[in-house]
């Protein structure tokens, strides 16, 4: 039998015998960045079709943890850092070839205004409180007066967002499996899809569970759909995505992800949340505790995963 | 200017000391390398073939590395050579994640480095430290527009190959073979 065996005299820490350079910090941060941007998409959504009164839930109470998931995936961001203490060169340049640079841009954008929506909502969610200070009484009315323009200007910026954190994967052609243009639209909509599920669990009124159920059954379909293509189109490539593609097709990761999470956090909600619509009476925090489950396990498992699989030569 | 590094697999041993000269030359961490040997043995028993190769960062001219860069620490000098200002670095390790070849490590200080080319020993006229050492002279260093440099030269008259060219980063060590 032919063969070829490779012996390489490199062992450089977290690059031999293969790229371990992410740990939790990314995937961590690829979820929250998901979730809030799937989140914030909703509430500007509803605000912009003028819905207040429909979707409360969605347009005041669940924006309120977006700062909090921000903030927490900011943090992790830095954790990954290996220079932390000039992470502010992000910000003296701009350059667009760079994923990793516009979405730190976009990160600057996308915080302050969910800090802002966040605190023009307070007052309805808890009808209580007060700004200590008069000024911010003067500062939230001025915000008030231009929520449309703020709800525009969060509807570009996370879908932006939400993209990003797949495209910030597959920009790399020397990951052969993170090398595919379905990640940005998969990443997207699994963050919409989680947005919904935390819509579903904030919800109070049958109206907001019974249609952010239905967005993420719909949702959920569109993510089975973009996960058979990226397995097309990988086994339709070269033998190095091939390669990358059979780490889910019989290699170390194909329990992890079809059992977890195409099964449990995709394929189980689904037919839960069909259930509910057939009105059979179903806990619907069942199905969206699995739908975040599965969202935040995606993209452990393509981090992980993407990191092993290589160019051989 | 054109920098490129020809590396004769007919030629190169294994030894090893291209590895250490550049640790010393660089004072590399411990631990870690800027170059390295592979060694490819190919075919059915008893027909083997065998290919020794030294290898380094690629300087390639479309380089993933300097396009992913968030910060614009990874930079292309004059003559083609890729290089890392450690401290416009954040040590984020998108740079190492796009590189085809692994060529780069994060270095315990956090800034992320790499194969120079020795660009403070070419500045002076000097050879790298790796070509400079090799017993075997198997490295050949210099420009490619100067039809006349060594590097040029032994390009004209060998056959030679580049690794994972499908990358398309084209890439400038050319392995003689």
């Amino acid at each position: 039998m032919r063969e070829e065996i490779i012996t390489s005299g490199r062992m450089n820490p977290k690059i031999d015998p293969y790229l371990n350079i992410w740990h939790w910090e990314i995937p961590i941060y690829l979820f929250l960045g998901g979730l809030a941007a799937g989140i914030l998409f909703f509430a500007a959504f509803y605000t912009i079709n003028g819905k207040e009164k429909d979707f409360p839930t969605a347009i005041e109470k669940t924006p309120l943890i977006v700062p909090f998931l921000l903030v927490i995936g900011l943090i992790s961001l830095f954790l990954d850092l290996h220079h932390k203490l000039y992470f502010w060169r992000l910000y003296t340049t701009i350059r667009l070839e760079s994923p990793m640079s516009w979405g730190a841009w976009v990160l600057m954008i996308v915080t302050p205004l969910s800090f802002i929506w966040a605190a023009i909502h307070l007052k309805k969610v808890f009808p209580s409180f007060k700004w200590p200070f008069p000024w911010l009484d003067i500062i939230e009315e001025f915000f008030i007066k231009y929520k449309k323009v703020i709800a525009w200007a969060m509807i570009i910026s996370s879908l932006i967002l939400g993209m990003y954190t797949g495209i910030l994967l597959s920009a790399f052609n020397a990951r052969p499996l993170w090398n595919t243009s379905i990640l940005g639209p998969l990443f997207l909509v699994s963050g919409l899809s989680t947005g919904a599920a935390m819509n579903i669990l904030f919800a109070k009124t049958h109206l907001e569970k019974k249609t952010f159920s239905t967005i993420d059954l719909a949702l959920i379909g569109v993510e089975l759909f973009l996960i058979v293509h990226l397995f097309m189109g990988l086994l339709a490539s070269t033998q190095v995505q091939i390669d990358a593609a059979s780490l889910f097709l019989g290699g170390s990761y194909t329990a992890a992800f079809w059992v977890l999470v195409v099964l449990m956090g995709m394929v189980i909600p689904a037919i839960l949340e069909i259930l509910e619509l057939w009105k059979f009476k179903i806990p619907l925090f069942v199905p969206a505790l699995l739908v975040i489950f599965g969202g935040i396990l995606l993209r452990f498992i393509i981090t992980f995963a993407g990191q092993t699989s290589r160019w051989l030569y | 200017m054109r920098y490129a590094m020809a590396i004769d697999t007919k030629k190169c041993v294994g030894c090893s000391d291209c590895v250490i000269a550049c640790q010393t030359e660089n004072n590399v961490p411990i631990g870690y390398c800027r170059d390295w040997i592979v060694e490819v043995t190919d075919g059915t028993y008893p027909q083997l073939e065998m290919e020794i190769r030294s290898e380094r960062c690629n300087h390639c001219d479309n380089s993933p590395c300097v396009r992913c860069c968030p910060t614009g620490a990874s930079h292309i000098v004059e003559g083609g050579i890729v290089l890392v200002t450690p401290n416009e670095c954040i040590g984020c390790g998108a740079c190492i994640a796009s590189c085809p070849y692994d060529a780069r490590y994060p270095h315990p200080d956090g800034h992320v480095d790499k194969c120079t080319f020795c660009v403070h020993r070419v500045e002076k006229g000097q050879q790298p430290a790796c070509v400079g050492v090799c017993p075997t002279n198997c490295l050949y260093f210099g420009d490619l527009d100067d039809p006349k440099s060594e590097v040029s030269e032994i390009l004209k008259t060998r056959k030679y190959k580049t690794l994972i060219p499908q990358a398309g980063t084209e890439p400038q060590l050319y392995f003689l073979i």
